[in-house]
């Protein structure tokens, strides 16, 4: 340690205004907003602040964007879950191909997304205008912002699984087929132990994303205040609306989900390490 | 996995635990993004109105977004069953491209299916220091100008539409002297806000510019919201007619089954006490006992309508705003 962080910088004041530079870039681009948000929130009482957060509205942005989350982080924990394990367990033609196409979620801007989405489902759409002969509507409605929010966060479970599962190896899968275990036992008594923490991980980022998802669920839903107005849209809404204090509230709601993702993440990082670094006996405990 | 079962549970719990409204009919308004406080005030006159004149119950539900966008969400599918918007193109394209209104739509309310208007006015600081009281003042080399951009919002081609009557009305057939008085006028421009809110905060929360140009109706909503006089709203002589269109939504409402609801709310708009209370969320009304009540805060000026300006908004919008149109080469120009 000692010996390449002298190789890192030679000197004392090299290492040290590094070390600032890097605390007062978090501080400046990072604490302080958050810091912000908080006292903008409060800036005018507790009371007002439960009230802003008491409204109607509000509760009901709350509601849809954890109704949102609570279905769509369950849906990607099984495709997620279903996609790493096809991938790194198989070889079959398209593998690579696959592998790549889980990640353009990333690559395509959420709008874009949304667009998508609405240009397919819309009224006018190719899907769009068959589903409205039965009476079928997704877009402007809640289905509509599940779609978008699952196709944006559908990445996080399965990258998070693919290297490590690449990493650790099919041998213990085998020695249970070699032992005669069903397919369902292998699962559950092997590979889901060797792969909860990143699991969890891959889900506490899911549920973030859903949580704070923006540009894609504004394009499909229609903001209708109390049906498919999530709690992002809720606060840009407010904030147009010159209700500085009520935005700041919303907008605290979801930098504390943030700052709970936070934690929870530190402490699945930290099991996942221990994990690893642990003697089998440990592991599979 | 159990907290996150939990969680989840919690969640459905949340959602479902929501009263259930359980009124006797629903309507949906999509309106434009600052309409907000006004349609929360009308919705709650208009459910008393329809609750004496039917005896049934009517829940109002709310969109809000710039107008455009809500024109195209209606376009590809929201199944709203009014639009009560504040630019007569974002109407006129449920016709043109969704077949979901005639094409005479204007023609079916009164004053051009437009309940209230405004028109763009200047917000100048304190005292008004630099003594703005028309459009010429704007041009002077020591008055710096904050306003949306007329290529991204409504709001922005408005004021530069007003702008333009004015040179016009100034200057008659001298194409010249007009055009110079548009380059001028741009080129003192300081900040183009990409929307009307942005250009407010600009010039407020900033502190940019000496005058800000936008509708009269947010200019004397700022200006009542600071009372203490550090901003004054000054209205020049000359400026647009900017209507804000309403129009019911013939297929959806057909659909939904809520035709004579969704007419009777438009309609009511129109009433004396409607018209005092959209006066009081700072629109000019038609209806004369309101008029004359509000003489001071609204004053008299001269109001072009679109077809006076530029002969209809299909005009406007292909030889002013287009790639390479008039507000390119002004722009240029300086």
């Amino acid at each position: 340690m000692a010996v390449q962080n002298r190789r890192i910088g030679d000197q004392l004041w090299v290492r040290r205004s590094l070390i600032g530079l890097a605390l007062a870039i978090t501080l400046i681009m990072l604490v302080i907003p958050v810091v912000v948000i908080f006292t903008q929130a409060l800036s005018t009482g507790w009371s007002a602040f439960a009230g802003n957060v008491m409204d109607e509205y509000t509760l009901d942005a709350i509601g849809l964007t954890l109704f949102v989350a609570a279905l769509t982080v369950p849906l990607n924990l099984v495709f997620g879950t279903a996609l790493a394990w096809s991938v790194t367990r198989f070889r079959f033609p398209g593998r690579k191909l696959l592998i790549t196409l889980i990640d353009i979620p990333f690559a395509v801007s959420p709008v874009v997304a949304g667009l998508l989405y609405l240009l397919l489902y819309g009224r006018n759409g190719w899907l769009g205008s068959w589903l409205s002969n039965y009476d079928v509507q997704l877009m402007f409605s809640w289905p509509g912002i599940v779609m978008v929010t699952v196709f944006v966060t559908c990445p996080f479970v399965a990258r998070e699984l693919i290297p490590l599962m690449q990493q650790q190896g099919s041998e213990e899968e085998e020695a249970g087929v070699v032992l005669g275990a069903s397919g369902w036992r292998i699962f559950r008594k092997i590979t889901l132990p060797n792969i909860k923490w990143a699991l969890i991980y891959g889900v506490v980022l899911t549920n973030a994303r859903a949580v704070g998802e923006f540009g894609a669920v504004s394009v499909v839903s229609g903001n209708v205040r109390g049906e498919t107005n999530t709690l992002p849209l809720h606060v840009e809404l407010l904030y147009q609306d010159y209700n500085i204090v009520g935005a700041f509230a919303s907008a605290s709601l979801l930098a504390g989900i943030a700052i709970l993702t936070l934690i929870a993440k530190a402490f699945v990082e930290w099991r996942q390490s221990r994990a690893e670094h642990a003697t089998p006996e440990e592991g599979g405990a | 996995m159990k907290q996150l079962f939990k969680g989840i549970a919690l969640g459905a719990a949340l959602l479902s635990a929501q009263p259930v409204l359980a009124a006797d009919r629903e309507l949906l308004n999509t309106s434009y993004d600052i309409a907000r406080e006004l349609f929360a005030a009308y919705n709650e006159e208009f459910k008393k109105h329809w609750q004496e004149k039917t005896g049934e119950t009517v829940e109002i539900k709310q969109s809000h977004a710039g107008s455009s966008k809500q024109a195209q969400a209606i376009i590809q599918g929201l199944k709203a069953d009014v639009a009560t918007f504040n630019q007569v193109t974002d109407i006129d394209i449920l016709h043109q491209r969704g077949r979901l209104i005639p094409e005479d739509w204007a023609d079916r309310l009164p004053n051009n299916s437009s309940p209230y208007y405004s028109t763009m006015a200047f917000l100048v600081r304190e005292g008004n220091p630099k003594n703005i009281e028309n459009w010429d003042d704007l041009i002077r080399e020591d008055v710096q100008l904050v306003m949306p951009n007329p290529k991204t919002s409504g709001n922005g081609r408005y004021t530069y539409l007003a702008a333009l009557g004015y040179a016009q009305d100034q200057f008659g057939d001298d194409q010249e002297k007009i055009d110079q008085f548009m380059a001028d006028l741009l080129g003192q421009v300081r900040v183009f806000d990409s929307g009307g809110r942005g250009a407010t905060t600009t010039f407020v929360e900033r502190g940019i510019g000496d005058v800000l140009l936008t509708f009269e109706s947010e200019v004397l909503n700022i200006a009542d919201r600071f009372e203490n006089g550090e901003y004054v709203a000054v209205t020049p002589k000359v400026s647009f007619l900017a209507e804000f269109p309403v129009t019911w939504i013939d297929d959806y409402v057909e659909q939904n089954g809520t035709a004579e609801l969704a007419k009777e709310y438009l309609e009511h708009l129109y009433t004396e006490d409607s018209q005092r209370l959209l006066a009081g969320f700072n629109y000019r009304v038609h209806n004369d006992a309101v008029k004359a009540e509000n003489a001071d805060r609204f004053p008299e000026l001269k109001l072009l309508s679109i077809d006076e300006i530029t002969g209809g908004w299909e005009n406007a919008m292909s030889t002013h705003f287009s790639s390479g149109g008039k507000l390119d080469r002004l722009q240029r120009r300086r």
